[in-house]
């Protein structure tokens, strides 16, 4: 059959009328949906344009005519067929809407003034547009216990749930936790968990934004604000480097909700709880809102740990600032270094990177802390979008959890999986979020995703001709913080050379660390993706001379300073004691630095041993744009003042560079977005006029990456686990410890390894051992865990109680253990 | 440790076994636990959840959905005494009254000594044998005070057990399926050609392809 009879068979579209408008709806689209495009608004509890229809409470009821004569049916139910004739307005139709909403009616209590989402609330607003105005119903409405928790997260009402289906549908559908479920039924219908366990979904605010009623409630937002008194401003989520498009809303100059907003190439509406419940850190007591500089003297260790401000004497900019430039200018040549800059937005990032290249003459600049791949194969390499890995033919996961990582990736692949408009094959050390929807998961030892790969390819499985028969896109990233970067590097080298036509996404995981490194803020590279050695004429010119000697990456300027060779070292959001794996070499390197300078919101491990804290605006106190991990530039909305006299980064930059005798050349933020369209060529569209919501691809970069030849994880000896430190959405940084909301959920750290290593270790599961590598040793429970490969130790990193990278060794490719079990204490059971 | 006997555990297995997908086990393992311990308890539905792959809240969801299937614990008998209209004409009332008398519980309780559990229900569909009951499904018609008083003997004497089994075993035949003759656990998707038994109980060269 010919492609030209299957387009006569299949008309692209079908003509329907709806409200007296021919509309041309798509095939197999429901009249819902049809007319929405049409700008005809039918009402609707349980439709949800991102779920699937279920015909639950019947508010979308028009008549429908395919020549039958009209009848009254469900539109979310009812695909468009040609000659349709759909009447929203008809009397019928309003009759049945005032039906439902008088049976929606009967058990609703009506406490909207006490209700969270009085205001804001579909039910309120339909009532009042489709409503019948007065019930006929007079006895004792249906009573529940109001509210009762079903996570730590959100609350209950049932006496408001209309049963839509919307939360369970979510839980089950784009979760993945059916935690939550109908139960009973009829008039005791009801929705809950199993007892005991409650729905601890990384997904579950989610649910409190599509509930169409005040049943679902966020415990963080309850009575905090009422709708109409919010401010809002729509901006994007830099939580991690997905970028989540979001709407922010405060009160009273005080950050108080995020929410969801649908944009089709990111993030659907979705978000993770992390994300969503983000803001609890920005207003949090503990930030640090004004200068402080280092006691002279009596500065106590032991004090530190219970009381930090302790060692600090409040100071104010000038003060400060003078005493950065002081320290600055006695330093001795290339003996400045730049840890971080992630957090901030790419404007934040230019401006440190334009200051360090050309105020304080240093290419020792990385924002990433030993924790992503190299730089210029982040910025070189990846050339996918998140749709592209969604509709690949296959789509190739040699990375860490993405439901771990980047929460909203994971919901993406896991719906294009569920699908099937693309079919993933991962090969990690554990299973992971998406080993269920997988098609098909290898398990590989820490290190060894490329060599199994290898075996893979150039062996007789199947493997080799599925991605020789059609597109696909790797989702690339580091497995594993306790193995070299130069793992997953060779990994892409694996796979460009034997799949030369697959597409890599690099799953950077940090915040903006794509737009840090697009700005330059990694030894090797400059603003615009290119590279030290060879920039752009545009950027030669804007810049001048520019330092010539090559610079360290982050373990190269933590290695020097403990040597004793930095001078100045400024930690940009950065808290290498905690993020860096290996946590004796960042100790080190902080100790050595002979003045430390932190820009930051918090005081955190790395942060108490500054000499100089300055404080930094946070999300939501400052504007500008930012780059997601695919490279798409979005912009970031100021809505509420930082606290104190916190300032953002670039600020910073630019008075430490008058200070310096120097001068950046811009004064705003939107001077420095101009100057970046300027002087990159990749950012001119971008970053040269307004984005809308969906943000703007940057594609390209004038280099290609070199991948490194290829590299073979030493042997692990018989006795010995090789050590795999993946992540955990709610981590030992400092985002979910300053979160009220989400610092109670983080998990106890324990060692994971398969069932069949743990009979050899001898002990019970959740028995406390010693876990030794080369490094240091640690003393933790271990637990039997059927998902992870064999002769693999699976640690959470960073803990929030453990010293993990007390194991790590940065120089090492791989790190192995052994576990001693003298001592040991069998669990209480 | 593990709710399901050693023995049960091995039905569960071959039950699942039936379907293509293993949540379609759902409903027959309930059955199966129910018959275990005479009621679900939560141990049996988290258990299930575990074998038929799902969620607990979903093993909940579907448990509650079905009223025969009890998340409290029933007496051995559980007696179903039937107060909707044919019935309710015929004397219903009167024989629940003097149900509860005799029991010494009320409609929904359990007997101090966990025999019998008395409960109204409406119509099971004996209307021209009314007022009827059933004890643990099975059926009794005409049930007078003193047809009432007589099983209420029989079943505390014993001399009912062949006939009436304690409650939560809804059937005592399970279904047995040869191997020559089972569909096995197809993905309906990979169904190509007619169903093993349709040649096994064709007229001529019964079994053979």
């Amino acid at each position: 059959m010919s492609d030209t009879t299957a387009a006569e068979a299949a008309p692209s579209t079908v003509e329907v009328m709806i409200d007296g408008v021919a509309v041309d709806a798509q095939p197999g689209e429901l009249v819902i949906a049809a007319a929405e495009r049409a700008g005809v608004h039918i009402p609707r509890f349980c439709y949800h344009e991102r779920m699937s229809s279920v015909g639950m409470c019947r508010m979308c009821l028009v008549e429908i005519d395919t020549g039958r004569g009209p009848q009254l049916q469900a539109s979310c139910m009812v695909q468009v067929s040609p000659q349709m004739v759909v009447d929203t307005t008809s009397e019928r139709t309003q009759r049945a809407q005032e039906g439902v909403l008088e049976m929606l009616l009967i058990n609703h209590p009506l406490d909207c003034p006490v209700c969270d989402k009085g205001g804001e609330c579909p039910l309120q607003d339909q009532t009042m547009a489709y409503g019948p105005g007065e019930s006929r119903f007079v006895e004792e409405k249906r009573h529940f216990p109001k509210p009762i928790p079903i996570s730590e997260l959100v609350h209950l009402d049932r006496e408001r749930c209309i049963l839509c289906d919307r939360c369970t549908r979510f839980a089950d559908e784009i979760a993945g936790d059916p935690l939550i479920d109908f139960t009973e039924r009829g008039n005791e219908t009801q929705v809950l968990t199993f007892p005991g366990e409650p729905f601890s979904s990384y997904f579950s605010g989610n649910t409190v934004q599509i509930c169409p009623v005040g049943a679902l409630t966020a415990a963080p937002y309850r009575f905090k604000a009422r709708p109409w008194d919010l401010a809002q401003t729509e901006s994007t989520c830099t939580t991690c480097a997905v970028g989540c498009r979001i709407a922010v809303q405060s009160s009273r100059n005080e950050l108080v909700r995020y929410l969801g907003v649908d944009i089709d190439p990111v993030n659907h509406g979705w978000l993770c709880d992390k994300g969503r419940f983000a803001y609890g850190s920005v207003g949090s007591p503990e930030r640090v809102t004004r200068p402080m500089q280092a006691r002279s003297s009596g500065r106590v260790a032991d004090i530190a740990a219970v009381e930090p401000m302790r060692n600090f004497e409040p100071s104010d900019w000038a003060r400060a600032l003078d005493a950065v430039a002081a320290a600055v200018k006695t330093a001795r040549p290339g003996a400045i270094a730049v840890l971080g800059g992630a957090r901030g937005t790419n404007e934040d990032a230019y401006s440190w990177s334009k200051l360090a290249r050309t105020v304080l003459g240093t290419n020792h600049v990385d924002a990433q802390l030993g924790d992503g791949l190299a730089a210029d194969i982040t910025v070189g390499l990846g050339t996918a979008t998140i749709d592209d890995a969604c509709t690949a033919d296959t789509t190739l996961l040699v990375c860490g959890d993405l439901r771990e990582e980047l929460p909203v990736l994971h919901l993406r692949l896991r719906g294009a999986a569920r699908a099937g408009s693309t079919r993933l094959v991962e090969v990690s050390p554990t299973e992971t979020g998406l080993t269920r929807d997988a098609a098909r998961s290898e398990r590989c030892g820490g290190g060894e995703a490329a060599a199994v790969l290898r075996d893979l390819l150039d062996g007789d499985d199947p493997l080799s001709d599925e991605l020789a028969g059609g597109s696909v896109v790797v989702v690339l990233g580091r497995s594993s913080v306790a193995e070299s970067a130069d793992a997953a590097a060779e990994v892409a080298s694996v796979l460009a050379d034997r799949v030369p036509h697959a597409k890599f996404l690099v799953a950077a995981r940090r915040g903006n660390i794509r737009g840090a490194l697009d700005m330059g803020l990694a030894p090797g590279l400059l603003p615009g993706r290119c590279l030290s050695a060879d920039p752009t004429p545009a950027l030669a010119a804007a810049w001048g001379e520019l330092p010539p000697e090559p610079g360290h990456d982050a373990a190269g300027i933590l290695a020097a300073a403990a040597a004793g060779d930095i001078d100045v070292l400024f930690l940009l959001g950065a808290d290498p004691l905690t993020d860096f794996p290996d946590s004796v070499l960042a100790r080190l390197g902080v100790a050595g630095a002979r003045t430390v300078v932190a820009v930051d919101t918090f005081l955190n491990q790395s942060t108490i041993e500054a000499d100089i804290f300055l404080p930094a605006a946070a999300f939501g106190e400052k504007s500008g744009t930012t780059t997601n991990f695919e490279g798409r530039v979005s912009e970031l909305s100021e809505l509420v003042t930082a606290p104190g006299s916190s300032r953002p980064d670039w600020m910073i930059a630019a008075e430490l560079a008058m200070l310096c005798d120097a001068d950046l050349g811009f004064v705003s933020v939107s001077e420095i977005t101009a100057e970046i369209a300027a002087v990159c060529e990749t950012h001119a569209e971008a970053m040269g006029s307004p984005v809308d919501g969906d943000g703007v691809l940057v594609s390209g970069a004038a280099f290609e990456p070199a991948l490194p030849p290829a590299h073979v994880a030493p042997p692990r000896d018989a006795y010995g686990l090789r050590l795999v430190c993946n992540r955990k959405l709610y981590d030992g940084g400092v985002t979910v410890a300053q979160t009220p909301a989400l610092a109670s959920l983080r998990a106890e750290t324990a060692l994971r390894v398969h069932p069949i290593d743990l009979e050899r270790v001898g002990v019970a599961s959740g028995t406390e051992v010693e876990v030794h590598s080369e490094r240091g040793a640690l003393r933790l429970p271990i637990v039997a865990d059927s998902g992870v490969g064999r002769h693999n130790a699976v640690l959470a990193f960073p803990s929030p109680e453990l010293d993990v990278g007390a194991l790590i060794d940065a120089t090492a490719t791989v790190t192995d253990v052994r576990i001693e079990t003298r001592g040991t204490q069998e669990p209480a059971s | 440790m593990s709710f399901f006997t050693e023995e049960n555990r091995a039905l569960a297995g071959e039950i699942i076994g039936r379907y293509p997908k293993r949540r379609s086990a759902m409903i027959p393992l309930l059955h199966v636990a129910q018959g275990q311990a005479g009621w679900v308890t939560p141990e049996a539905m988290t258990e299930i959840a575990d074998l038929v792959d799902t969620t607990p809240a979903e093993v909940l969801g579907t448990c509650s959905f079905y009223e025969m299937f009890k998340r409290e614990p029933v007496g051995k008998y559980l007696v179903n005494i039937c107060v909707t209209m044919s019935c309710a004409l015929a004397g219903a009332v009167e024989l629940m009254e003097h149900a509860e008398e005799r029991l010494g519980v009320r409609a929904g309780g359990t007997t101090p000594d966990g025999m019998f559990t008395l409960a109204s229900a409406e119509c099971q569909a004996a209307c021209t044998e009314a007022p009827c009951l059933q004890v643990n499904y099975r059926y009794r018609y005409r049930v007078d005070t003193e047809g009432f008083d007589r099983l209420i003997d029989d079943l505390a004497s014993g001399s009912l057990d062949g006939e009436i089994p304690q409650h939560g075993i809804t059937a005592r035949v399970r279904q047995h399926i040869p191997e020559d003759r089972a569909v096995g656990a197809v993905p309906p998707d990979e169904v190509n050609e007619a169903p093993v038994w349709l040649a096994a109980s064709a007229p001529n060269g019964a079994g053979s392809s």
